[in-house]
């Protein structure tokens, strides 16, 4: 274990040793497993759940849901305005004007779920 | 805490624009409320009854000069007078929108969510009206272009172009004959123009970071004042400016145009033609010349290479077309980019004369689709421009008005499309823009060619086996016809009140 390169030696019988079990682990797999092992579905998976871990790129969506989804939308956005001008339509200077215009803008919401309500999109088929 | 108060509004100044939404809406109510069999009817004169009453407002206030909504709307010359046009080009699109003459049911599909080709696709196809939501759509599209060309800050601009395109948007997709032609050119259009969108809000946030205010009035000051960095200012300049452009359809930002004004409904390919024009042109003269208008030496270059390449995309590639929608789409293109040398003059001429030139256009082009939507065969309109040689021999009248509409668009004497090419030209040599010129005469020759072919198909081929038969046009189709060619005529023959009307109103509030 002497000379320049000696400290290099452990390593190089490290790796034999790591060869040597490796293969001679494999070797034994091989001899001592049946011929012709078996195939289960999902045997190969990343997790033996039985359950689909990654699963396909093409996902379905029920299309009803959009419209629910629009509808959610206009409401959410309306609260984004109702919030603050709850907070101050009660102060001196705004009064009625900002609460007959505070009233078109909510009827105009509201005009999109007469809308939808007309045209039976609110029932599910 | 800072104390709120309330904007003032003029109510009157901006009644025009409120009668457009509360119409729609209205329209939107009576679609859920009455029976089908009405609604048509309803719909058309509660829509033309708006209009009207919108113009009347703007005709009673054409002497308002005013900042108002908290100097977010400014009601002034140029607003009233692109307000009045786009409303009078809207009713003469409005009644090529409602006419049911020549098909049965009407050029808009019934029910656009059927997938194309199913069963219940070709029992709609024969049975039902088109559907009634076009007109709705169509209010609140011109409602959006009144506020566009109004709007005196970026961010009322921008909310006022999302309200124009989204029905624009919409109306693209429904077409009766072609459907899938009409969805592809809607989710074109879509996506391309909510691209644009984007563009414009980043080059809106990019100005706020530069001028600190969205107002065309601050960001005015801070342009001639700012010792700051200017990088901001021309990188939100550059973005701004490509949302309007797209949507005035000038190259490189032009790509949209032909496939979409061939699968839209040509009514709506009609609309767009003139009143997206007329408002992108608005929101664009506004926006350079208002705000910007101290950087006019740095974007001048920029903008004038635009014009030029959209003159010559325009006229080169309308050389190249074998469809009459999509030659008039390139027609279009081309006569954006003449609009541009007007809009770059950047004087009180330019002003008057671009909007004198948008008028005009809008006039002959509403006119030129309304002929389009009358030379059908029984698939429906004949587009293609072999099916129109011998046309003259079959119907001359129509032929002969298809063919004035042709030599206006050339620019031929005694046209509204002489004086309006004549105008803007004129306003860009006394700027000192020759080189604009320049391009400009030398692509309108170009641009004959296309025309005159035509011309020379209709008139002097025979008609063959597949030269369709013209329809007899309905009433209101008819009635857009007479608009747009006399307009044509009167505007060639007698321009003088019409320009003198564009020079006293050309002067923005700040």
């Amino acid at each position: 274990m002497a000379g320049y390169l000696g400290s290099y030696a452990t390593l190089g019988l490290l790796l034999l040793a790591s060869v040597v079990v490796f293969v001679g682990a494999f070797s034994a797999n091989r001899l001592l497993r049946p011929a012709s092992p078996a195939e289960p579905i999902g045997k190969r998976e990343t997790y033996e759940c039985g359950v689909d871990p990654v699963g396909g790129d093409w996902a379905q969506a029920q299309i009803r849901y959009y419209v629910y989804a629009y509808l959610y939308v206009l409401f959410a956005v309306e609260a984004v305005f109702l919030f603050p001008w709850a907070v101050i339509f009660d102060r001196p200077g705004f009064g009625a004007t900002t609460v007959v215009e505070m009233a078109i803008f909510v009827a105009v919401l509201a005009l999109g779920i007469l809308y939808a309500w007309r045209k039976r999109i609110l029932t599910w088929t | 805490m800072e104390d709120l108060s309330l904007p003032k509004i003029d109510y009157a100044a901006v009644a025009p624009m409120l009668i457009l939404f509360g119409v729609a809406c209205v329209g939107v109510l009576f679609e859920g409320v009455l029976p089908k069999a009405a609604r048509r009817v309803t719909q058309l004169v509660l829509a033309l009854l708006g209009l009207v009453a919108a113009l009347s407002v703007i005709v009673w206030q054409s002497d308002t000069r005013v900042l108002t909504a908290g100097g977010a709307v400014a009601i002034d010359g140029p607003t009233l007078f692109l307000q009045g046009a786009i409303i009078v080009l809207g009713i003469m699109a409005l009644l090529l929108i409602g006419d049911r003459a020549m098909e049965h049911g009407g050029a808009f599909v019934a029910q656009a969510a059927i997938t194309v080709g199913s069963e219940a696709d070709r029992k709609q196809a024969v049975k039902e009206q088109g559907a009634t939501e076009v007109y709705p759509l169509t209010v609140f599209a011109i409602a959006g272009m009144l506020l566009f060309v109004a709007a005196n800050d970026l961010l009322t601009m921008f909310v006022a172009l999302e309200v124009f395109s989204l029905p624009l948007y919409l109306l693209c997709a429904l077409a009766r004959r072609r459907r899938l032609l009409s969805q592809e050119a809607a989710l074109k259009y879509f996506l391309l123009g909510a691209y644009a969108s984007a563009f414009f809000l980043f080059g809106v946030a990019l100005v706020y970071g530069f001028a600190g205010g969205v107002e065309f009035g601050t960001i005015h000051d801070s342009v001639t004042e700012s010792t700051q960095s200017t990088v901001l200012l021309y990188a939100g300049l550059a973005m701004i400016a490509i949302g309007l452009l797209f949507k005035a359809a000038a190259a490189p930002f032009h790509v949209w145009t032909p496939d979409v004004y061939q699968g839209a409904p040509t009514p709506i390919t009609g609309l767009m033609a003139a009143c997206t024009k007329v408002a992108a042109f608005g929101g664009l003269l506004r926006v350079l010349y208002v705000g910007f208008d101290g950087v006019a030496w740095d974007y001048t270059p920029i903008l004038g290479v635009v014009a030029v390449l959209t003159m010559l995309i325009g006229a080169v590639l309308a050389v190249t077309q074998t469809d009459i929608k999509r030659l008039l789409a390139y027609s279009s293109i081309a006569n954006a980019g003449y609009l541009l040398v007007g809009v770059l003059a950047l004087s009180k001429d330019g002003l008057s004369s671009t909007m004198f030139y948008l008028v005009a256009y809008g006039f002959t082009v509403i006119a030129a689709f309304g002929v389009v939507t009358l030379v059908r065969d029984a698939d429906g309109e004949a587009t293609h421009l072999s099916r129109w040689a011998g046309l003259g021999r079959r119907s001359p009248l129509y032929a002969g008005i298809f063919t004035f509409i042709l030599l206006a668009f050339a620019g031929i004497p005694l046209t509204s499309g002489f004086i309006a090419k004549f105008a803007v030209f004129g306003a860009a040599l006394d700027s000192g823009e020759a080189w604009l010129v320049v391009f400009g005469v030398v692509t309108s020759m170009l641009l004959a060619f296309p025309y005159l072919r035509v011309v020379v198909m209709m008139w002097l081929s025979e008609p063959g086996e597949s030269t369709p038969t013209v329809s007899i046009p309905g009433g209101l189709t008819a009635a857009a016809l007479v608009i747009g060619v006399v307009a044509t005529l009167v505007l060639g023959v007698a321009p003088a009140p019409l320009l003198d009307l564009t020079t006293s109103a050309a002067d923005f509030v700040r």
